[in-house]
């Protein structure tokens, strides 16, 4: 009786599911939760749980939501990157017969949530969040279309980020790779938690991920400040354009290929089972159809920050400009017709293999063609050498190899050889960390001192540059190697012997890069404890070249008293050109949104939901479910959602910027 | 190439806009919405690939021609088709701002859509009870899933519309509420379209094969 | 700046120090071979393109740099018909030699074709029968059946060099990847499915094989021994294994089926004729129906309401253990294979039409015709299991 009684009420939750004899995750707990009541304990003692929930967690204000993005995507590196430390010390210990530290159970789930928090809650949230911070001002908008809709977005990704936190906890992760393919995801061969915490994490986060999507591109379609035709944004904004098509028109792909994936494991229907005529190549086609343009999702908008910082630094306007939309454009199509070659080895045949092949190498046409207008934007140039600008030369070395080995990899009789092995994982991580990451380095470099006022160290981040790039190479150099000796990826143990100097060098490479990180987090507490800051008071400390730099730093809440009118691709340069002048009075009073507590009301009954779905507490379940639905519905009988700002406190706010702005002439 | 700026008319550019442009408060909402809805599309495009490979997977169980009922399918799709008809009809009385007659078509639609989702219900019930459940075959998990979720679409149709019921009663046909009207209307014919495609697909061409 | 270039180099240079003791650089197949051959081609045509574009990132930062003020500064040039050119065209025409070499390689290389050669200028002789290999991805071991020797081992590989081998590759629960990287590229092995894979080994030696593909638990030790042998090294290995005590059957594999880590290597002298068919059927089990056999029906429409309950209870794999919360009981579809069973179900075809005999609504089709029309393919493919079965039987006896 009392069993069944506490098995309706936690469903398959019980103390067992506890991972207590893992002794490294007990320990992880015992520092995180001691970190975590550290802090609680300190904006307890500091009473400043009131000041976030009304500037931080209710704000719909863009640039606040998008800072919070940027946060939430830097703590999960870390987590992201402790996993990769583990792999790489047990891939350098296990051989000659030793286990290693690590037993199947914990590495298998380790590559998995590694690849996981990577890409959907690191790389994901930063791109966002620059998006999040950096569109609506360079089109000269005062806020996104959907205000609330941004804060509840960014509530979402963080549920699912609690989600896959509460995994190496509570139960366990999914020990299948990344992308969970059937059958092995399935409830068969995977019946524990693990693949329902992939499931509902990703779910979660993705239904913020597709509105954050509908909602920029609401925004850049027509929000733009006058005069700004499409052919006239700044880079950034036309492949943050094209980046929210790709995720509107990918990420209901993956919902609904994890939706069937549910469905198979909770209520045992028949879609990518082997008996009863499921199948399950149709989720591999499925989720890389979804996969390969979520690559581009995240390169794109690096992109577009290396062109802001390759114009700004070399004191030109960007050569191409034409061009580089079209380039954007094309790879933006393109990258739907290429997600065959994820699995040329599943036995298609040649003439569909070849033409995935192909259509992949067409995509390096107008990648190439991007990389040469941010060559010849340096062309006669006056290249200056700060931060966000060795960040783009590291990249372009960088990044030219990962494309060579893609392109390689497209070739199919060759990725018959590669593919799955070392030299896959090397090229999409010199892909991914030589373009996605050293774009959001660059672009946490470039828009720190108009997000905060001031820039960052410089010394320590160069220091950081440094650690990275060599690290990067260490690391991953080896497994390019060891990709050639026909090495597979996710393997635990290895039995040749030759092979483990390889992987002691890789996993020196990791060191450095944690070095890199560490220095990076030295950089940012010593710019922002440190005395000497090198404040910006024009609101333009890099002489840019776009409408953000238009503005103060950071900018006020409203971003413009008075809305630019565009003559020019380059905004910014052009009105500097022509001197124009901010008017300094006749303000008008400003509409803004009101914050609002319902985006994280909705999101924490989300993960309650996703909580109950994975435990099986389905009384739980039902009951959050009823909540969503119920305060969704009591946020729409809330009609009362804006607000003017009045003409004085504008006044004040512009007046002390023209003081500041005197007083830095 | 542009460092002579020129308006049309000649005179000096001007770089901020004095006097704002009136912009709509849900000026992006509806094209929002749009957006969304192509989302939403994909979802069903997903749905109709999976049917498209595994509809004729019946794993020697029931075929669609065993199972379907095609007068009945084709008073729900009335029913359906209907409903999208009437939501046209409240459109047009939310021109004019007439409230009764708005919510009167509201409310048509309203059941309409009720009839619809009955029709289905009893459809899958019937179907379950015949033992042709979505565990039987990969065919049957396609299609339970695939009109299930148009099912599902319709169902949270009929909620909002309640609610949008609820707002219009409580604070009339003002703009803020004639857009949530214009949204719905988008849902909604948005669902017809989708349900022809399933009609057409999974019903007419499951009987034909 | 010279910095970041030189570590760039540092993999280069690693992949020709590498070479000396790669598979896959230096193979022992040639298949393997033409694949390495296919790396070095692209790299080298990528390379055309690649190392320009770096030298020049490098020149152009250095001599643009801001404390240099003799270099030209042109701000506001940002247009260059001619270069925009030339910078879509080079990667053009570098793509297009590519696309062509990638058409040509991939039809030449497809693991599905058979071997026209056993080496550069060594066409397959006529006489020569390609070696049959029948692969099975078990959890976490590979089974390897030759069916024109009647033997199969577990985890070792053994063939002669110089002949041709076709394999034929399926998986008993998830999917793997079967890749001998000094043979042959890899190909998926999926349960329930069967891929191809054609390629010769020309070098004798020891080779490892591995499971490319991550398949849960066990994986790491899921590896295997090929041995490359001289013909007469073959026989005498043959005669080896046909002296095991240990014969294939149905009951033998599925419990070598059942999960396992870091199996040795293990040999059977018979294998059950038929095995390997019904491995990929996914019908080792006598009373589940066959892949092949579900598939027909499907074809003719499926068992109608007859096969809704045509189930048994799945006894294998976890049984009630691992079911879905929402799920039935696991059940697999039963097989037809008595004639009694045959004629029961046809009796139970056109029979199920009577609970609901009205229809629903409306003046639709006369219920009762439509259903004994929808049977009749489904009537007719039972006419002919049960006669066949009866064939067999007769023969039986």
């Amino acid at each position: 009786m009392t069993n069944e009684f506490w098995s309706f009420i936690f469903g398959r939750l019980t103390w067992d599911v506890l991972p207590l004899h893992e002794p490294i995750v007990v320990v992880t707990f015992i520092v995180v939760a001691l970190a975590g009541l550290a802090v609680v304990g300190a904006l307890t003692y500091f009473k400043l749980w009131g000041y976030l929930w009304t500037e931080w967690f209710t704000s719909v204000d863009h640039k606040k939501v998008g800072i919070m993005y940027m946060v939430l995507g830097l703590i999960m590196l870390l987590r992201g990157f402790a996993d990769a430390l583990m792999m790489r010390l047990q891939q350098a210990m296990a051989f000659n017969g030793s286990e290693g530290y690590l037993n199947a159970h914990h590495y298998d789930q380790l590559f998995s949530v590694h690849g996981v928090i990577m890409i959907f809650f690191v790389a994901m949230p930063l791109i966002t969040g620059f998006m999040n911070y950096v569109v609506p001002l360079q089109i000269g908008a005062r806020d996104v279309s959907f205000p609330f809709l941004n804060n509840f977005s960014f509530w979402m990704t963080a549920g699912g980020a609690v989600l896959i936190m509460a995994s190496l906890f509570v139960g366990e992760f999914a020990q299948t790779g990344w992308l969970a393919f059937p059958p092995l995801s399935g409830i068969e061969q995977s019946p524990a938690s693990g693949v329902d915490y992939y499931i509902w994490a990703l779910q979660i986060a993705g239904v913020g991920t597709t509105l954050s999507g509908v909602n920029l591109i609401a925004t850049i379609i027509k929000m733009r400040a006058p005069g700004m035709t499409l052919m006239k944004m700044p880079v950034f904004t036309w492949t943050s354009l094209c980046t929210n098509v790709l995720i509107v028109a990918s990420f209901p792909i993956l919902t609904a290929v994890l939706t069937l994936l549910a469905l198979d494991r909770y209520v045992g229907t028949n879609f990518f089972t082997s008996d009863f005529g499921g199948s399950s190549m149709m989720y591999i086609n499925l989720i890389w159809i979804w996969g390969h343009p979520e690559v581009y999702i995240l390169i794109l908008p690096a992109f577009g920050i290396f062109s802001e910082v390759a114009s700004t630094f070399s004191g030109k306007r960007l050569f191409g400009y034409t061009s580089m939309v079209y380039a954007t454009v094309v790879i933006t199509v393109l990258s739907y017709l290429v997600w065959l070659h994820h699995f040329f080895t599943m036995g298609s045949g040649a003439s569909v293999n070849s033409f995935f092949g192909i259509t992949t190498m067409i995509i390096s046409i107008p990648t190439g063609a991007k990389i040469f207008n941010w060559l010849f934007t340096m062309y006669k140039g006056r290249i200056r050498f700060e931060l966000p600008m060795m960040w783009l030369i590291a990249f372009m070395l960088t990044f030219s190899i990962g494309g060579m080995t893609g392109v390689l990899l497209a070739v199919p009789p060759a990725d018959f050889v590669l593919h799955n092995s070392l030299f896959l994982v090397a090229h999409f991580h010199n892909v991914i960390i030589g373009g996605v990451l050293f774009g959001i380095f660059a672009g946490i470099n470039y828009w720190w001192p108009k997000a905060f006022g001031y820039k960052l160290n410089q010394f320590w981040g160069k220091i950081s540059f440094w650690l990275w790039n060599v690290g990067f190479w260490l690391a991953f150099g080896p497994l390019y190697v060891l990709g050639l000796m026909g090495v597979t990826r996710r393997l635990r143990t290895f039995d040749d012997p030759s092979l483990q100097i390889w992987f002691i060098i890789a996993g020196i490479g990791a060191l450095v890069i944690a070095g890199g990180i560490a220095a990076m987090a030295i950089q940012f507490a010593v710019s922002i404890l440190g005395k000497n800051k090198e404040w910006d008071t024009t609101g333009d400390p890099w002489n840019g070249r776009t409408l953000e730099w238009a503005t103060s730093s950071p900018p006020p809440q409203y971003n413009f008293a008075f809305t630019p009118v565009i003559h020019d691709n380059d905004a910014w340069a052009d009105m500097k050109k022509h001197h124009a002048q901010q008017p300094t009075k006749d303000f008008l009073e400003i509409h803004m949104p009101r914050n609002t507590g319902t985006g994280v009301i909705l999101a924490a009954l989300s993960v309650v939901l996703g909580f109950a779905l994975i435990w099986y507490m389905w009384w739980l379940a039902i009951l959050s479910f009823v909540g969503i639905i119920g305060a969704a519905i009591i946020h729409t009988f809330n009609y009362d959602r804006d607000y003017h700002i009045p003409v004085e406190a504008i006044a004040e706010v512009e007046d002390r910027r023209m003081r500041l702005l005197s007083g830095a002439q | 190439m542009s460092s002579q700026v020129q308006t049309a008319d000649g005179e000096a550019p001007q770089y901020y806009e004095l006097v704002p442009q009136h912009h709509s408060a849900h000026g992006s909402t509806q094209i929002g919405f749009w957006i969304y809805l192509m989302s939403d599309c994909l979802i069903f495009a997903s749905l109709f690939a999976i049917y498209g490979v595994l509809g004729a997977n019946y794993a020697a169980g029931p075929s669609p021609e065993h199972l379907f009922n095609l007068p009945l399918v084709a008073v729900s799709t009335a029913a359906l088709l209907l409903s999208s008809i009437t939501y046209g009809f409240a459109m047009l009385d939310m021109e004019e701002g007439k409230q009764r007659g708005t919510v009167l078509w509201l409310a048509i639609t309203g059941l309409l859509g009720a009839v619809f989702l009955g029709l289905t219900l009893y459809e899958f019930y019937h179907m379950i009870h015949e033992g042709a459940v979505p565990q039987r075959s990969a065919f049957l998990s396609a299609f339970f899933v695939l009109v299930g979720t148009h099912a599902l679409h319709v169902t949270f149709g009929i909620i909002w519309l309640v609610t949008l019921l609820a707002q219009i009663g409580w604070k009339g046909l003002i703009p803020a509420n004639k857009i949530r009207v214009q949204c719905l209307s988008m849902f909604w014919h948005f669902l017809d379209v989708i349900w022809i495609g399933v009609f057409t697909v999974v019903y007419l061409m499951g009987m034909l094969r | 700046m010279s910095r970041p270039i030189k570590f760039s180099l540092v993999p280069i240079l690693a992949l020709l120090l590498a070479g000396c003791s790669s598979d896959v650089i230096s193979p022992a197949g040639d298949i393997a071979m033409q694949q390495r051959d296919l790396i070095i081609i692209a790299t080298a045509l990528m390379l055309l393109i690649i190392i320009p574009v770096m030298v020049l990132v490098v020149l152009f930062a250095r001599k643009y740099r801001e404390g240099n003020k003799a270099a030209k500064y042109e701000p506001d040039w940002d247009h260059s018909t001619h270069l925009e050119l030339v910078i879509w065209a080079a990667p053009l025409a570098i793509i297009i030699c590519l696309g062509a070499v990638t058409w040509v390689s991939t039809h030449l290389l497809d693991p599905y074709r058979e071997l026209g050669r056993i080496a550069p200028g060594q066409p397959v002789a006529a006489q020569v029968e390609p070696l049959e290999v029948e692969v099975v991805a078990l959890d976490w071991k590979w089974m390897f059946i030759y069916p024109q020797y009647d033997l199969a081992t577990v985890n070792e590989l053994v063939v002669p060099v110089d002949r041709p081998i076709s394999f034929k590759l399926t998986s008993s629960t998830v999917m793997n990847s079967f890749y001998i990287p000094a043979m042959a590229g890899m190909i998926y092995a999926m349960p329930g499915m069967q891929t191809r894979l054609h390629a010769v080994i020309n070098v004798p030696g020891e080779y490892k094989g591995i499971a490319a593909h991550y398949s849960g638990h066990g994986f790491s030790g899921m590896h295997f021994v090929t041995k490359g042998v001289s013909d007469s090294e073959f026989d005498a290995w043959v005669a080896d294994v046909k002296a095991s005590p240990d014969m294939l059957d149905r009951n033998r594999y599925l419990d070598v089926a059942k999960p396992s880590e870091h199996v040795p290597v293990m040999h059977f002298a018979g294998v059950e004729s038929g095995l390997y068919t019904a491995v990929v059927n996914m019908c080792v089990e006598r009373d589940k129906m066959c892949v092949s056999e579900m598939m027909s029906i499907d074809a003719q429409g499926g068992l109608g309401h007859a096969g809704v309950d045509n189930l048994a209870p799945a006894l294998y794999g976890g049984g009630e253990k691992n079911r879905a919360p929402f799920g039935p009981q696991k059940t697999y579809v039963a097989a037809i294979c008595s004639t009694d069973e045959a004629i029961a179900m046809t009796g139970k075809l056109p029979a199920i039409a009577a609970p609901d005999s009205t229809p629903l609504l409306g003046r639709g089709l006369s219920r009762s015709e439509a259903i004994a029309t929808v049977n009749q393919p489904a009537l007719a493919w039972l006419a002919g299991k049960i006669a066949s079965l009866e064939t067999i039987a007769a023969e039986a006896l």
